[in-house]
């Protein structure tokens, strides 16, 4: 059931997307992050929206399986949209039952937001799926550089990112297997009361905790034993390379940020 | 409790690029009150025909048929609970499963989720405990200040205390040294034999397959490719090799022996016991005349 669960997966492949410089990605989603924010009505959040599905097409990964990998940040939209619906007033009234009353304001605040989480969440797995973990994380340590003279400890952050990156996916097929093998002893998450399913999560927590803490040791004796040290004076074996198509996907960028200046109300 | 595997599929992540088929069309009936070996090359579906055993994992096709209850793709089960119970399923590293604060309480955490009363989900913990070989004071240590072997063995008296009427396996010796590997072995034998408890054992030792079990079935790139009793499937050592699979240890010797003396012994030996017996009555025969 867990499978499923897209955050932090990658999946190979060829696309343009795929073979996009990481750093022009991380960029490319970091200004994506802020842009969003320009838009503030219909046009503008419907050229954000198809911006989005081109970019979809571009990195050949399926629709439904984004959108099935995404149901869990669904009910967070859901939960949004339905707060802004209930809560702006203003405007005039659209809906009215008892003591609830619908705003049209609300309504079209409601969709905006969830356009926006909607499209926020999507970029940002496709920045995870079509990147794999590591050469986020060499893109992150390279950008970040800059800050090294104000003693941030770039390299560790960077390798505390990529480690727990790494390790969702084992993480979850652990979880998995703990969850059967308490299930076969007839404590089951997924189904009963309420309260079942609370004390089920304990048998669950507590093994999951006790290896999770058993890998960390077990790789920091890994690591200690292959003589790490820290970044100081390591070379890369993966070198990043800064090619036309990063500059010119940063530039669309820009290009789409002046349209949706232009049309913004 | 008969259990039926017909046609039975599998795939992983049905519906996502991860989609990987792991069974084909799967056939398999075990019997009540058998002992059932799946063996298999590792990644041959072994472990994903374990976890339909007990409804765990739903087949994409087919049907497994667990007592009276048909489980199916697309059917819904309420009798899920019941079958679990009567199902035990001892998954690989049982240790990993432990949590409780006390090792009583985790063996009796199984059988209490099952609505056996608090006294009697004790007295099985007692018992088993003792059935074992572990002495009485663990019960009140944490299971984590246990050595691995001795986890191990709580682990499986957790799975015991559910009264099972079938025993599922997954290489519950993994990672034992040889004297604890042969007393698991021994014990879960000596259930099957004295309970006519129902037993599966899923493993990549050739040794614990034709010494223990009463019919083997073997596993293959997802497919069960062979099934029969332990002289009929390692009378065919080619066959085995083309599933990656060797002959247990005994009956090599037996080759060779047969090879260098030039004779055939008048069956295939399945234990190192009874392959001794068969040379010294060759031996004393050939004194005899």
């Amino acid at each position: 059931m867990l499978e499923k669960m897209i955050f932090g997966r990658f999946i190979p492949g060829d696309s343009f997307i795929h073979r996009l410089d990481a750093r022009a990605k991380l960029i490319f989603v970091f200004l994506f992050i802020a842009i969003v924010f320009i838009a503030n009505d219909w046009i503008t959040y419907g050229i954000l929206l198809v911006f989005t599905f081109l970019i979809i097409r571009l990195s050949k990964i399926r629709l439904y399986f984004l959108i099935n990998g995404l149901k869990p940040v669904v009910i967070l939209i859901v939960f949004t949209f339905l707060l802004h619906l209930i809560f702006t007033r203003e405007g005039p009234i659209i809906f009215e039952w008892k003591f609830i009353k619908i705003y049209e304001e609300g309504l079209r605040q409601g969709i905006f937001i969830s356009i926006r989480f909607f499209v926020l969440v999507i970029l940002t797995s496709i920045l995870t799926l079509t990147t794999t973990p590591i050469s986020i994380t060499d893109a992150l340590e390279i950008l970040l550089n800059p800050l090294k003279k104000w003693k941030l400890p770039v390299h560790e952050l960077a390798l505390m990112m990529s480690i727990s990156l790494r390790f969702i996916p084992t993480l979850m097929d652990e979880t998995d297997k703990i969850m059967k093998a308490q299930m076969a002893r007839g404590s089951d998450m997924t189904t009963g009361t309420m309260k079942e399913r609370m004390n089920a999560i304990v048998p669950l927590l507590i093994p999951l905790f006790v290896s999770a803490f058993k890998r960390a040791e077990d790789l920091a004796t890994a690591m200690e034993v292959r003589g790490y040290k820290g970044g100081e004076g390591r070379t890369r074996y993966r070198k990043l390379e800064w090619a036309r198509r990063d500059t010119i996907s940063i530039l669309l960028l820009v290009v789409l940020a002046a349209v949706l200046i232009y049309f913004r109300k | 409790m008969d259990i039926t595997l017909q046609q039975v599929s599998y795939a992983y992540a049905k519906n996502t690029p991860f989609e990987k088929r792991a069974l084909f069309n799967v056939d398999l009936n075990i019997p009540s009150g058998s002992y059932q070996a799946i063996i298999g090359h590792t990644g041959s579906g072994k472990s994903t025909v374990l976890q339909h055993l007990n409804a765990l994992l739903k087949p994409t096709e087919g049907t497994i048929k667990i007592g009276q209850v048909e489980v199916k793709a697309d059917k819904k089960n309420k009798m899920l609970r019941e079958v679990r119970q009567k199902v035990g399923i001892v998954f690989q590293f049982p240790e990993h499963q432990l949590f409780d604060e006390t090792v009583l309480k985790d063996i009796m955490f199984g059988p209490m989720n099952f609505g056996v009363g608090e006294e009697e989900a004790k007295r099985r913990a007692i018992e088993l405990v003792g059935l074992l070989g572990l002495p009485e004071e663990v019960l009140e240590k944490s299971p984590f200040d246990l050595s691995g072997g001795q986890m191990r063995r709580v682990a499986i008296a957790g799975v015991l205390a559910m009264n099972p009427e079938v025993l599922v396996l997954d290489e519950p010796t993994a990672g034992l040294d040889p004297r604890g590997r042969k007393e698991i072995m021994d014990l879960f034998h000596r259930l099957h034999k004295e309970k006519g408890l129902t037993t599966v054992l899923v493993t990549h030792s050739m040794e614990d397959a034709s010494r223990y079990a009463d019919r083997i079935a073997i596993m293959h790139k997802g497919k069960c490719v062979l099934e029969g009793t332990p002289q009929e499937i390692f009378s065919d050592e080619d066959r085995l090799l083309d599933y990656q699979l060797e002959l247990p240890q005994c009956i090599k010797f037996q080759k060779k022996v047969e090879q260098m003396m030039g004779m055939k012994l008048p069956s295939i030996c399945l234990t190192e016991e009874t392959l001794a017996k068969e040379l010294a009555h060759l031996i004393k025969k050939e004194r005899d005349e």
